[in-house]
């Protein structure tokens, strides 16, 4: 598994092969709040890089969950749509939101690191 | 407008708050714990609530103050004892709900708790019926703290002996620091508590003693969670000046006495809709899965006609489930009665529910 790659809108993917899993980063679950909802996107589904793919709820409000990448939706966690609130014990391990086939390994070369995306939380708060 | 602030806000502040603004003020949304824990904390020990945002709108007069109000708020207000209140609404001439209220009867005349969004205009629309001797004041230099869940009254006991004999809907004066306050038996929660109105210079130091007694703050958030399970109705929201009392189901709030003789605004279109009915009523609903269905979402029937919409809807952790209410066509008001609702273009079950969704009793 390589390392995790960042986006600007909160979400993280690492990559296998051509196998990619993306999820949101716990800097996006601490802005969230308790998250008490979790819609996943089905296998077969076809999404674009920053295309709307998963819904995440808290107490407050409903939020977009984007694909950073491009591809072809191979598996949505469904135990994250069973327990949301696991998304907020655990968003960047157990709680990831789907998995997919990546097109263009470009597209994930392209993403911030860890490091860079710290950086970017920091000048970019709330 | 400039933003305000309660005598609070740098204490929030410290306590680690999140700000929103909220009907020209900034005030907390949450704390450090979040919402759940706020809220459940509440549930299961005590929590405070600053709503010192809200209007305390104190009136006095003579005899005939009562003739004035009741024009504008149709609760009982001649036979409303003293030191005992009653949840009332500002109507207009078409029954609309201009504002809903705590109104208590004083030893000089009435004090209303008004909605902070509502305020400014509330008193321009009850201004109309006073007379000139009517002496009226919107009291800002007043906090008011709620104190909700069921180790309330043994807390605030400690500190301020007396308060434990007070019935669910009166208040009465008590001391505290060498000052007066006002203290009632209510809440916006569904739990036993207190509302304190007590001045700016004191509150600190009553938060400091809640805050030794493991009394968590709550924000608006939570505030929110707990009222829509409690079933509890939301200015601006659930009510507003085109909805009448008879719709948002809420006609046990209007006196008999008044139902009968009326004299106040929009009684005839009222009286009208206690006889026959209204075609729309506000209801309980429980999504059946997990989804939310929030504010606006539309309701339609088992087969696919719009009946309503969703004026609030939430995840309510005491009862581990989503929770909303909305309005409805009357038809489709029974309790049991399966319903879809339209979530991001997807239609999910759902069903009308009793409320409140969540229930405990109050001290009577």
């Amino acid at each position: 598994m390589s390392e995790k790659k960042f986006s600007k809108k909160h979400e993280w993917v690492s990559l296998d092969g051509d196998l990619a899993t993306v999820g949101i980063t716990k800097h996006a679950t601490e802005m969230l709040g308790d998250i008490v909802f979790v819609e996943v996107p089905d296998a077969g589904k076809a999404v674009e890089k920053e295309g709307q793919a998963a819904v995440v709820e808290s107490t407050k409000a409903a939020s977009d969950v984007y694909s950073p990448i491009s591809g072809e939706i191979t598996e949505g966690n469904k135990a994250i749509a069973d327990d949301p609130g696991s998304v907020n014990t655990d968003p960047e391990g157990a709680s990831w939101f789907f998995k997919l086939k990546i097109k263009d390994k470009g597209e994930y070369d392209s993403l911030m690191s860890k490091d860079e995306y710290d950086k970017f939380c920091k000048e970019n708060p709330s | 407008m400039e933003v305000q602030k309660t005598a609070l806000y740098n204490y929030h502040k410290n306590l680690g708050a999140k700000f929103v603004p909220f009907a020209g003020y900034e005030m907390p949304i949450q704390y450090k714990d979040g919402i759940v824990k706020e809220h459940i904390s509440t549930r299961t020990h005590a929590g405070f609530f600053d709503v010192s945002h809200m209007g305390q709108f104190f009136l006095e007069g003579d005899e005939t103050l009562i003739e004035s109000l009741e024009k504008i708020i149709p609760a009982d207000l001649k036979n409303l004892k003293i030191n005992h209140s009653k949840y009332s609404f500002l109507l207009n001439y078409e029954g609309g709900i201009i504002d809903d209220l705590i109104i208590t009867r004083t030893e000089k005349g009435f004090c209303i708790i008004l909605n902070a969004a509502c305020k400014e205009n509330d008193i321009k629309q009850i201004s109309q019926f006073l007379k000139k001797h009517h002496k009226h004041l919107l009291n800002n230099d007043l906090s008011l703290i709620a104190l909700q869940g069921p180790k309330s009254v043994e807390i605030l006991e400690k500190l301020i002996p007396g308060v434990a004999n007070l019935k669910f809907m009166t208040g009465n004066n008590f001391e505290y620091e060498g000052e007066n306050l006002y203290v009632t038996r209510s809440g916006y929660t569904g739990e036993d508590g207190f509302e304190i109105s007590i001045s700016n210079t004191k509150v600190e130091k009553l938060i400091d003693y809640l805050i030794s007694n493991e009394v968590k703050p709550i924000g608006l958030g939570a505030r929110d969670t707990l009222r829509l399970e409690a079933g509890l109705c939301l200015y601006g929201h659930d009510l507003n000046e085109k909805i009448n009392p008879v719709e948002a189901n809420l006609k046990w709030a209007i006196a008999k006495k008044r139902k009968e003789v009326g004299g106040f605004n929009g009684w005839e279109k009222i009286k009208n809709l206690l006889a026959n009915g209204s075609e729309k009523i506000r209801v309980g609903i429980k999504p059946d899965g997990k989804v939310i269905a929030r504010e606006n979402t539309k309701i339609f029937s088992s087969d696919n006609n719009e009946i309503g919409f969703v004026t609030s809807g939430t995840f309510g952790p005491s009862v581990n489930a989503p929770v909303a209410m909305g309005y409805v066509k009357s038809e489709f008001s029974e309790v049991g009665t399966s319903i879809q609702l339209e979530v991001r273009g997807k239609k999910y079950g759902g069903k009308i529910s009793e409320l409140p969704f969540y229930k405990k009793s109050y001290v009577k």
